[in-house]
């Protein structure tokens, strides 16, 4: 009884928490959105004779070391991030989801194949690959987030596999097949509903290690490439200027740090939500 | 045992073969001649004479799949070609770099055994008190903190404001605090959290029920009953984060300056220096290699019971 009475009370705690998280996530997104349609300085405009401008109102964090607005390039650099990390998370799920239904419900050769190629992926750390990508193929955001979609979709396709392993030994799966309905509409109306909570968790978990991965990926010169502003290469062209402009560090690394303490926020409140314990972390 | 061993050898083998292969036939046709690059390093102008001179002399005119068995009958001597850029052996370079490379990857783990067994175990000890508390929040803060900015933010502080410790290059035990502080504590927090709640696992078995009614004083049912039972999962963890670890040395190398082989590479695939980033592949395919392999071994050390049921199966 004391166990329940604990978890309960630990579940109502994140529920706050959640909501929180998902509105912050909310408003990030309508920011960055917001930016998409309107700008007010060009971020990529230089003005020699305005830099390093303190707070003002034209520039209300002010200008960086080539006379940039901060505030726009922060914006902008936000958009990009979040940006590049949702597409790398979505394209490895686009990927994996359909893998691991397909090997988990079809076993046979396929599964086998598939768990090999699994195997040899995992055994090569991701920071790993995206290093050797960005060597073999050159340095660039494409091919970060390509890099970040070859090592993610294998741990999707793992999960979802081994749900579906799980789930189909289940009774109202045997009924269904016996019933007469075909595998892809056994897919996606038994057992797809199923993955879609320990996939979010995972995902949401993820975003937070991607944005990180990317920043810092810019920020070593290997992501996105000047005068695009992204938070990491923001940090990395302002460097010579943090002695007489500590802002110029601080805000790019507020925002990386905000974003990602909102999207693990968020997943743990979804996993929590969904109670996805053991299989989820890895 | 040995069985097994050589099972992952094998497997181990055959990926480092695809990749080497893949890599071979990516950095053939990608972008950016290598010729060219050898030849432009001065920035004069180049004869066509020249570029074929070279091709030849490198073997680039040959088939593809004789240049890779080229390739690989040098590496299995250990030989990586010469750098493009420098023209010095591959070997010569990377072996210059790696012990830089693990002396900070020792202290970076030094820091993180240093923060994350203490503030893991009074966490898991006084469960809910406020050093629970305070670990709590560092550790979510923690995983939201990019390493490099901690970092840039320590040189501020320590190096340019305080100006207590050096923040460039490697220079005895000195230069090595800024970046094994850095990465230590970046990844830290991970760990301290696993370690808490694999240590409340441990607490409430029967064992250490047992323990105490046998009369065994608490510091020994913590350390060699509650402590030992909750290393496995903390391992397992940091086998599959091991890259991460290798990828924070990067960047952290990069953020100081500091000459490892983690600057190299990075240094190296700015100047598209092919020998180079192939090298780094393979001596971390090693690496990862050996490292994994004594994860797996640790656990029969560490949880009798997989030893147990080994032998059941075999």
């Amino acid at each position: 009884m004391k166990g329940l009475s604990v978890r309960l009370e630990k579940k109502k705690k994140y529920r706050w928490q959640g909501v929180l998280a998902l509105i912050c996530v909310f408003f990030v997104f309508a920011v960055a959105i917001y930016t998409f349609f309107y700008l007010r300085h060009d971020p990529t405009l230089t003005n020699l004779n305005g830099r390093l401008q303190g707070v003002s109102l034209q520039h209300p964090l002010g200008t960086d070391q080539l006379g940039r607005d901060v505030l726009t390039r922060l914006l902008l650099g936000g958009q990009q991030t979040i940006g590049y990390s949702l597409m790398a998370l979505s394209v490895a799920l686009l990927i994996g989801i359909p893998f691991g239904l397909i090997a988990g419900f079809k076993r046979g050769l396929i599964d086998r194949i598939f768990m090999r190629i699994a195997d040899g992926f995992l055994a090569f750390p991701d920071t790993i690959v995206a290093i050797v990508l960005s060597g073999i193929l050159g340095p660039g955001i494409g091919n970060l987030v390509l890099a970040i979609v070859m090592v993610k979709w294998v741990s999707y396709a793992r999960l979802v596999r081994s749900t579906v392993l799980s789930e189909s030994q289940k009774d109202y799966v045997l009924i269904a097949l016996t019933n007469g309905l075909s595998m892809s509409k056994i897919m996606k109306r038994h057992l797809f509903p199923h993955i879609v909570g320990h996939v979010l968790v995972l995902a949401s978990l993820d975003l937070g290690k991607i944005i990180l991965l990317i920043s810092a990926f810019s920020y070593i010169g290997l992501g996105t490439q000047p005068p695009n502003p992204e938070w990491g290469a923001m940090l990395n062209d302002s460097r010579p200027y943090f002695q007489s402009r500590p802002e110029l560090m601080i805000y790019p690394g507020l925002a990386i740090v905000a974003v990602v303490l909102l999207t693990n926020m968020l997943g743990d409140y979804l996993r929590d939500r969904f109670d996805v314990k053991k299989e989820v972390q890895q | 045992m040995i069985r097994i061993l050589s099972r992952k050898f094998l497997e181990v083998l055959f990926f480092m073969l695809f990749i080497t292969f893949v890599s071979f036939l990516f950095v053939r046709l990608a972008p950016g001649d290598p010729v060219l690059t050898i030849l432009n390093v001065d920035e004069l102008s180049v004869s066509q004479e020249q570029v074929e001179a070279l091709k030849e002399e490198m073997g680039f005119n040959k088939p593809l799949l004789i240049q890779y068995g080229h390739w690989l009958l040098n590496f299995i001597q250990l030989d990586f070609g010469e750098s493009y850029v420098t023209g010095q052996p591959v070997m010569d370079m990377i072996l210059m770099g790696l012990p830089a490379t693990i002396e900070l990857a020792a202290g970076s783990l030094i820091v993180m055994l240093a923060v994350s067994i203490p503030l893991g175990s009074l966490s898991a000890l006084y469960r809910n008190s406020w050093i629970d508390q305070v670990s709590r929040i560092l550790s979510i803060l923690g995983a939201a903190i990019p390493s490099f900015w901690l970092g840039l933010i320590f040189i501020d502080l320590f190096g340019v404001r305080f100006n207590w410790l050096p923040t460039m290059g490697r220079d005895g035990f000195v230069s090595l605090i800024l970046p094994s502080l850095t990465l230590g504590l970046a990844i830290s927090s991970v760990y301290v959290r696993l370690l808490r709640s694999s240590l409340l696992d441990s607490l409430s078995q029967e064992f250490i029920r047992a323990a105490r009614a046998r009369g065994l004083s608490e510091p020994r049912i913590f350390l060699s009953h509650a402590f030992r039972h909750s290393l496995p999962p903390v391992i397992t963890v940091f086998g599959v984060s091991l890259g991460s670890l290798i990828g924070g040395v990067v960047v952290i190398e990069v953020l100081f300056a500091y000459p490892g082989i983690g600057k190299l590479v990075v240094d190296s695939i700015r100047q598209r220096d092919y020998p180079l980033i192939q090298g780094y592949i393979l001596i971390m395919a090693i690496i990862v290699f050996i490292v994994n392999t004594c994860v797996d071994l640790s656990y029969r050390y560490l949880d009798p019971e997989m030893k147990l049921k080994e032998r059941g199966t075999n």
